[in-house]
């Protein structure tokens, strides 16, 4: 399955149930009967969909500064180095996300833990394993809370 | 019978949420009932997952539940986080507005980490090219007008790593 070979209702499915998933015993049958087909449809193209990696799951998304601590981190890697130093910076579990950039500071990453303490461990330990400036760059405030994502098909 | 839904002012995780959390991070069961797969998994009862579900919901503990769509596989392979120096007087303001435009999925004030770095707001913006991004960041320099005080945007190149939150349960 690919995104060219999608039909209305694959569309619809990704338009509609990016929020408001039905939270009854029967959140599948739910959706088919808004988008006019039946439960094993809506089940079979899910899982069609999440095999073709187009889509990583269903379920919810946790506002990550209330399920525990966590920042955005960011190191200006020498680019003869990026390679190792974003392994070792993807080898903590701690980080969840680790995005490569096109700028001076070119890697950032989030480190999540379940207290602040190890979150600034963390941090501190990549600092003197890197001999590298890691910026702690923490959430001070959300303005934007994620409802999901049009996707403008056309 | 279910008890009433009722809103808790308290935004903190219980024990139990927490292991309704650590259940379902990787997504729901893709079956015909999966909150009772996932009650009978926890030793609960249905109604209560669903209950703590709506409340963790209500409480924005849970931002939405929902297909997450892996923007990169579905042709949005364009991913610029636009950061901007914004006056801290106004950073809120800005925040706010800056938020509230559709195409803009997050919008976070950090702090500044002079001289490295002296950007306060960050703006992400999606698109299918990097043309369609700069469009974006351009209507939003507009919205910002004398308050962009400065601004950059940071492509992503390589996704190094990417797992949903992990959490003890």
């Amino acid at each position: 399955m690919n995104v060219a070979q999608f039909g209305v209702l694959e569309k619809d499915l990704l338009d509609d149930f990016q929020r408001d998933f039905p939270l009854v015993p029967r959140p599948y049958r739910a959706i088919a009967e808004r988008l006019g087909c039946d439960e094993d449809t809506v089940l079979e193209l899910l899982c069609q969909m999440i095999k073709a990696g187009l889509i990583t799951r269903i379920g919810p998304v946790f506002a990550p500064h209330r399920a525990g601590a966590s920042t955005l981190a960011a190191v200006a890697v020498p680019e003869d180095r990026l390679e190792s130093v974003a392994a070792l910076v993807s080898g903590y579990d701690e980080v969840n996300h680790n995005y490569e950039r096109e700028h001076r500071i070119n890697l950032w990453f989030v480190v999540c833990a379940p207290a602040a303490e190890r979150v600034a461990e963390v941090l501190r330990d990549i600092a003197a394993r890197t001999g590298l400036e890691v910026l702690d760059l923490p959430l001070e405030q959300a303005f934007h809370i994620d409802l999901g994502f049009p996707l403008q098909w056309s | 019978m279910s008890a009433p839904l009722t809103a808790s002012a308290d935004p903190a995780l219980d024990p139990l949420d927490r292991r309704i959390v650590a259940a379902t991070q990787a997504g729901l069961p893709l079956t015909a009932r999966p909150y009772h797969a996932l009650a009978e998994r926890l030793g609960l009862q249905p109604g209560d997952v669903m209950r703590r579900m709506v409340r963790m919901l209500e409480t924005g503990a849970i931002r939405r539940i929902g297909a997450v769509p892996n923007h990169y596989a579905l042709g949005w392979t364009a991913n610029g986080m636009s950061v901007w120096d914004v006056p801290d007087k106004h950073v809120d303001e800005a925040g706010r507005m800056v938020g509230g435009l559709e195409f803009v999925s997050h919008c976070y004030r950090r702090p500044r980490r002079l001289p490295q770095w002296p950007y306060n707001l960050f703006a992400m913006v999606h698109g299918r090219s990097r043309a369609e991004v700069a469009d974006k960041v351009a209507r939003i320099a507009a919205v910002l007008g004398d308050w962009d005080g400065g601004h950059d945007v940071l492509y992503s190149t390589k996704i190094l790593k990417k797992t949903g939150l992990r959490i003890a349960g």
